[in-house]
């Protein structure tokens, strides 16, 4: 498995869809910082009282994250969604499949590959977020782990269904696929917000279900919650990067569980498989 | 009987009744063959014959439907008999971004091979398919010439018992069908076993020892070329040429017929020229010359398959 893991390391390496997401990141964190730095500067000239001020601060952060935690979704799904599927359709497959190794080592290798890429992403990105924010304004979110290991379950979830899509899905309908289940969430997050914000359950409930389904973005919400001081969280009812309806701790569980369970239905599907 | 002995009397690849059904279409009808140790074996048949697909089975890359197979003693995706097993598919793509040299690397690791043992073999493979200058260049920039090459040198890191090579020479200019030529000539002496699946009669004829005819997914009918048939081919230029000269002609041999050049008969063995050619002397017959030959594997290739056969 270390050695499918080695060549997935080295292929993202050399591959471009890395380079350009590094770069995006990169002009992402610059327009970040300038920001930042410029609504600071002003905040402090105009000596607004330090809550609020570190308040703007932490709603601008936020809105960082929250435009990180869709790159890194994205960068997530994309990497690997031909992975195993391209391998299939070239026929790359063939030779190392052929080789004296079990067909849930290649899956696994491939995953485990791409999960260490995507870490590092997420790291540098939502990391670079943090870092520049400390480093202009002074402001870190209190837990800063709880976040990360959050929005790293998020996109793991959103990385092995990418993974395992492509044990049996062109790389086009994985794609598809994957981003669909992306957006089920997305969607449903949104319905569940509005439904708590106005009181009206059924919708709620809505969002609940569609959480269990596709629980990536009710993770986002929750590593969101945990960002903000409460005197954003009163500021921000009904911005996108409110969370009026805080997701159950139970859903990081069932997260975490859905994620086994995508990993070992791609190594079954793909064991299965005619190369 | 000692395992080795064992060894040399089982068969290296064994099928029996093997079938593969995709939906409702038969790939592999019902397919029984035997590859003996050694040997270098051609697997004859049109487009769609389901050539590809019983290698597919043999490597345990496809499932089979029904029937059974055994490679190396063992049923077909056992682990450790693939470790034994070197494979040069037909459409071969490897990891473009990678370079020769790391391309053998990884395959070498997926066999266990590791450290200096590894790049030894490496560095000896790479010299022996003549693309030791281009090593460390990334296989984007490798011709398809050189691409099968190294996936040649691949199919052969683990110094396998058993080898398949699906089309190998395709994508070769004449030195490199020589090169593949040479090779194979080499794993014979070495006692390697090559499953040989080749559209390139020519190329089968001159490596193989046996052939097996598959069509529709059977096997339909087997050849040895090592001991090649006595059956040959006659050309007579000879004059007059009348019916009395053909009814005789029919006492020597079978499928006599007129041509521009002369007539032409099949007989059984070279032995009857001598024969023949004193019978035309003595009924006046003028000789002016006798070619002889034997099939082709190419005329061997169209008998079997029969005239309902059309391109693939």
């Amino acid at each position: 498995m270390l050695t499918i893991v080695h060549l997935t390391l080295v292929e993202a390496r050399r591959r471009r869809i890395v380079v350009a997401a590094f770069l995006v990141g990169c002009a992402f964190l610059l327009v970040f910082g300038v920001g930042m730095f410029f609504i600071a500067r002003t905040l402090e000239r105009q000596q607004v009282p330090l809550p609020l001020r570190q308040g703007n601060v932490a709603l601008l952060t936020t809105a960082a994250c929250y435009a990180a935690n869709f790159l890194v979704a994205s960068f997530a799904i994309l990497l690997p969604v031909d992975a195993l599927s391209g391998a299939i359709d070239s026929g790359v497959i063939q030779t190392i499949a052929a080789k004296p190794i079990g067909r849930s080592s290649i899956v696994l290798g491939k995953w485990m590959g791409h999960w260490i890429v995507v870490a590092i992403y997420l790291l540098a990105i939502i990391g670079g977020v943090f870092v520049v924010s400390r480093a202009v304004s002074g402001y870190t979110p209190e837990d800063l782990v709880r976040i990360l290991l959050l929005m790293l379950l998020e996109v793991t979830l959103l990385l092995s269904v990418s993974v395992a899509g492509g044990t049996r899905l062109s790389t086009v309908t994985n794609g598809v696929m994957a981003c669909g289940f992306y957006g089920v969430a997305f969607m449903g997050g949104w319905i569940e917000q509005i439904g708590a914000l106005t009181g009206i359950q059924s919708a709620r409930n809505i969002g609940i279900a569609v959480s269990l389904v596709s629980p990536a973005d009710a993770l986002w919400r929750l590593g969101s919650y945990y960002m903000q001081p409460t005197l954003v969280r009163d500021a921000i009812q009904g911005s996108p990067f409110a969370t009026a309806s805080v997701p159950n701790a139970l859903m990081v569980w069932w997260a975490g569980g859905m994620t086994l369970l995508v990993i070992a239905i791609g190594v079954r599907a793909f064991s299965r498989r005619p190369l | 009987m000692s395992n080795a002995d064992r060894s040399q009397r089982e068969p290296a690849i064994a099928t029996h009744g093997l079938r593969k059904q995709f939906g409702p279409t038969i790939a592999v009808a019902d397919l029984s063959l035997s590859v003996h140790p050694g040997e270098i074996f051609g697997f004859l048949g049109p487009n769609g014959a389901g050539k590809s697909t019983t290698v597919k089975m043999l490597l345990g890359l496809v499932e089979p439907t029904g029937g059974t197979a055994i490679v190396l003693g063992a049923p077909i995706g056992n682990r450790a008999a693939r470790g034994r097993v070197g494979f040069l598919p037909e459409h071969f793509r490897f990891h473009d971004c990678l370079t020769g040299r790391e391309l053998l690397r990884f395959h070498g690791r997926l066999y266990g091979l590791r450290g200096t043992d590894l790049d030894v073999r490496i560095d000896a493979l790479l010299a022996r398919v003549d693309l030791f200058d281009a090593a460390d260049r990334r296989l984007r920039g490798y011709s398809k010439g050189m691409l099968q090459r190294v996936g040649l040198a691949q199919a052969l890191l683990n110094d396998p018992a058993v080898v398949f090579l699906d089309e190998p020479t395709s994508g070769l200019d004449p030195l490199g069908r020589l090169l593949v030529r040479d090779i194979m000539a080499e794993l014979r002496e070495r006692g390697t076993t090559v499953f040989l699946n080749s559209h390139l009669l020519g190329e089968v004829e001159a490596t193989c020892d046996r052939v097996a005819f598959v069509k529709q997914g059977r096997v339909v009918h087997e050849l040895s070329l090592a001991q090649a048939s006595p059956c040959m081919e006659l050309l007579l230029r000879v004059s007059p040429i009348d019916g009395g000269l053909l009814d005789g002609l029919s006492r020597f041999g079978s499928a006599i017929s007129r041509t521009a050049d002369g007539v032409r008969l099949r007989i059984a063995s070279e032995s009857i020229v001598p024969d023949l050619t004193r019978w035309l002397v003595s009924h006046g017959v003028c000789v002016f010359g006798i070619e002889g030959r034997h099939k082709s594997l190419e005329e061997w290739f169209l008998e079997v398959m029969g005239e309902d056969q059309r391109p693939g």
